[in-house]
């Protein structure tokens, strides 16, 4: 017994060694950290290898590295230590302090490195409204959107059906959205009519966005670290704030958690209308053993005729500088985003994990290959990301520690929910709060 | 302690190089780390560290404005109160029972409660979370038959009680081990003598039992207090990300909040100087105000 277990001790650590020491000789290694596990780490790293096995030259090595949030943090450790990864995985919350990173010099921009080492790149290839968000004013990219994502709305034909209402004939708007949960109240379709995963993002985010409502001042931070929230500035939020605290007395919407706690009562069969990531796409198709409908956001049309696109979720690819990368390294790193940004392998990433396609050619791509006949609605998302010019309102959110202030939005929503503060205290809380918290964030960088 | 041994060593450099590995970790996990709170908690800094400037007590004096601060500093200690007590008090009372010949399988139960002790903090709350989940857990489901609205996501004392439970599930073996293990070292001869003497059971624990035990009460107070205060951030992060509107917002999980999560370096730092002054402060003051009512032998 104890022979087996030395051998199985000694073939792992064979096995351990083996798969550490796989840079082929000859070849310039890059380092890749990144943050996703399961089926989507899973893709990330057949795209790794497939670039691997099409040239010989470079090497990338991924490293599993974590949630987002720690990921992040092991980079900008590492960044102090002189080791920062060639390039990192960073979730669009972190995207101002990488921006801001970037004005330091420890961040190479996706503009500068492509001028720089001479690789062949088309921005202009990429949906504008996923492309702005990591883009400074002027247009030039700095960071490549990878698993990007945007908000929808879910619903559970089956509970449709079961409450009288046409299955194919979501609700567009928040009146007719508040009209069918009550129906499902009342017939006891689900025991939770409607819920939201997100609640910053898809309450306040992309409300705002929707309705070409500004969430902050300077072109919602894009203009300057000196912005402000701009809550108050627009009745939209009070109003919708308001809208769900009435839903939520009188039993239409049920608050379930912050993050994506939410994401399995769907699934689950428990909500019958869940706004939250276009990504939950792969999971719902996997565990829900009914049949749901993949929409648009609902909005409110006495604010405007036709919704405006809505914005970004996900995360993006952030070049580091470190202080032994030569130019031959980031060459390798430039040659990798190109091959990414490749039309099938854009296709292919999106078709397998359900995250949008984030250039053109891809989503044509796919749509060519017949994705969205055999998935009705997949295609949804990109087409409200790609619907209307996009806007200073609707380009997306780049605020500094923007993370504190999504912390700041669900204490305070949280707090009314529970009845303890009116919702015009709430949004009045939040910009005092919030402000607070970029204040801060732009004295650091003063 | 009736005399006192001096050792002797020929070499004079000896006891230092056997106390080195000791110092060595204490200063690279204890000291260097609270030196470089400290130095970060008095300057403003961004997350890449390239940009620093000295701000004195600026964060201090903000923490100390922030009325949600000071509510998250007394719900700190309602927490640590309840962990303490309700571990401390079941451990006591399992330990009873398990020090009792006459409980069938006792040996069964003994290692079962020690089970839990083994888990990591967050692994330990997910476990829960399967049971507690709002709209799929398991007692949930119970629960919502017996007419309880349970939905700890919005309601606030639901939360408290919850992230109450786990950490005192998780904290329940170390405390009924330590409490066996005194229990276990009660000479039976005093027992005997009060028995004699025609004392009652209830009587012979509370007068004979618990003072000789009290040593081992005492120290577990200190660490389950410590406990409480520096390491149930998993068990927070896992269930409650501090919501429902900072009911479970406890000081030690804003550390980890704002500096691991949020990147809010020094606004952290600060909070950790705080939390470190603190954890100092309650040692020295449960040294003082509760060893005196402690009796070694």
């Amino acid at each position: 017994m104890q022979r087996f277990f030395i051998s199985i001790v000694l073939s792992l650590a064979i096995l351990g060694s083996f798969s550490l020491a796989q840079v082929p000789p000859g070849r310039i290694e890059v380092e890749f950290w990144y943050a996703n596990k399961g089926l989507l780490g899973d893709a990330l790293v057949a795209l790794v290898n497939k670039f691997n096995e099409a040239q010989d030259r470079y090497w990338v090595t991924a490293v599993y590295k974590g949630g987002y949030a720690t990921t992040m943090a092991d980079a900008i450790a590492a960044f102090r230590a002189g080791q920062a990864p060639h390039i990192v995985q960073v979730y669009e919350v972190g995207t101002a302090t990488m921006m801001a990173a970037a004005q330091l010099g420890a961040v190479y921009p996706l503009y500068q490195l492509f001028a720089d080492t001479g690789v062949a790149f088309d921005f202009d290839q990429y949906i504008p409204a996923i492309r702005g968000y990591y883009s400074l004013l002027d247009g030039r990219m700095v960071a490549l959107p990878f698993n990007a994502s945007t908000a929808v709305m879910w619903y559970n034909k089956d509970a449709f059906r079961k409450a009288g209402l046409d299955p194919d004939n979501p609700p567009k708007t928040w009146a007719e959205l508040r009209d069918a949960a009550k129906k499902i109240a009342a017939s006891g379709a689900a025991e939770i009519p409607f819920t939201v995963s997100w609640l910053p993002w898809t309450m306040f985010e992309q409300l705002g966005a929707l309705h070409n409502v500004p969430f902050a001042t300077k072109e919602n931070g894009f203009g300057g670290l000196d912005t402000e929230l701009a809550l108050l500035d627009h009745p939209l939020y009070l109003r919708h704030l308001e809208n769900l605290v009435a839903m939520q007395n009188e039993g239409t919407f049920v608050y379930v958690g912050r993050d994506t706690t939410p994401d399995g009562t769907f699934p689950a069969g428990k909500a019958a209308i869940l706004i939250a990531s276009s990504a939950l796409r792969g999971r719902i198709q996997q565990e829900a053993n009914f049949e749901w409908g993949e929409t648009y956001l609902p909005y409110y049309p006495d604010i405007v005729e036709q919704p405006y696109n809505s914005i970004l979720g996900g995360a993006a690819l952030w070049v580091m500088r470190r202080p032994d990368a030569t130019k031959e390294h980031y060459k390798a790193v430039a040659e990798f985003l190109a091959f990414l940004s490749q039309p099938e392998n854009v296709a292919w990433y999106h078709t397998y994990t359900g995250y949008l396609p984030t250039t053109v050619p891809g989503y044509e791509l796919a749509k060519s290959q017949g994705y969205y006949d055999k998935n009705p609605g997949a295609d949804i998302p990109v087409l409200q990301l790609m619907r209307g010019p996009t806007t200073e309102n609707t380009r997306g959110i780049r605020l500094g520690d923007y993370g504190a202030i999504r912390d700041v939005i669900y204490d305070e929503v949280e707090a009314t929910l529970q009845g303890k503060q009116s919702a015009m205290d709430a949004i009045k809380n939040i910009v005092a709060r919030g402000n607070e918290i970029l204040r801060n964030f732009e004295a650091t960088y003063r | 302690m009736g005399k006192t041994y001096q050792p002797i060593f020929r070499n004079k450099f000896l006891p230092y190089l056997l106390i080195l590995p000791q110092l060595a970790l204490a200063i690279a996990f204890f000291l260097w780390p609270a030196a470089v709170a400290l130095y970060q908690s008095v300057t403003r800094t961004d997350p890449f560290g390239l940009k620093t400037s000295f701000v004195g007590l600026a964060h201090f004096k903000s923490l100390f404005l922030d009325s949600r601060y000071l509510k998250s500093l007394q719900l700190s200690f309602i927490y640590a109160i309840i962990i303490t007590v309700t571990s401390i008090g079941l451990g006591l009372l399992f330990a009873i029972a398990a020090n009792d010949k006459k409980v069938p399988a006792g040996r069964f139960f003994r290692t079962i409660l020690i089970w839990p002790y083994a888990l990591a903090p967050s692994i330990a709350a997910v476990l829960w979370l399967f049971l507690f989940q709002p709209s799929i857990g398991l007692i949930t489901k119970w629960l919502k038959m017996l007419g309880v609205n349970w939905n700890y996501t919005i309601n606030s004392s639901q939360a408290l009680a919850l992230v109450s439970l786990v950490a005192v599930w998780q904290r329940l073996p170390y405390n009924f081990i330590f409490l066996l293990a005194a229990l276990q070292g009660v000479p039976v001869e005093v027992i005997e003598a009060a028995r004699l003497d025609g004392a009652s059971a209830r009587r012979i624990f509370w007068a004979v039992v618990f003072p000789l035990i009290s040593p081992v009460t005492f120290f577990l107070c200190v660490v389950n207090m410590g406990y409480a205060f520096f390491d149930t951030f998993g068990i927070v992060d896992a269930l409650t990300k501090g919501g429902p509107a900072g009911a479970t917002e406890f000081l030690c999980y804003k550390v980890y909040r704002d500096g691991f999560v949020n990147l809010r370096l020094s606004i952290s730092a600060a909070q950790s100087v705080i939390l470190i002054i603190l954890g100092i402060i309650l040692t020295i003051a449960q040294f003082r105000f509760g060893e005196k009512r402690v009796h070694y032998e």
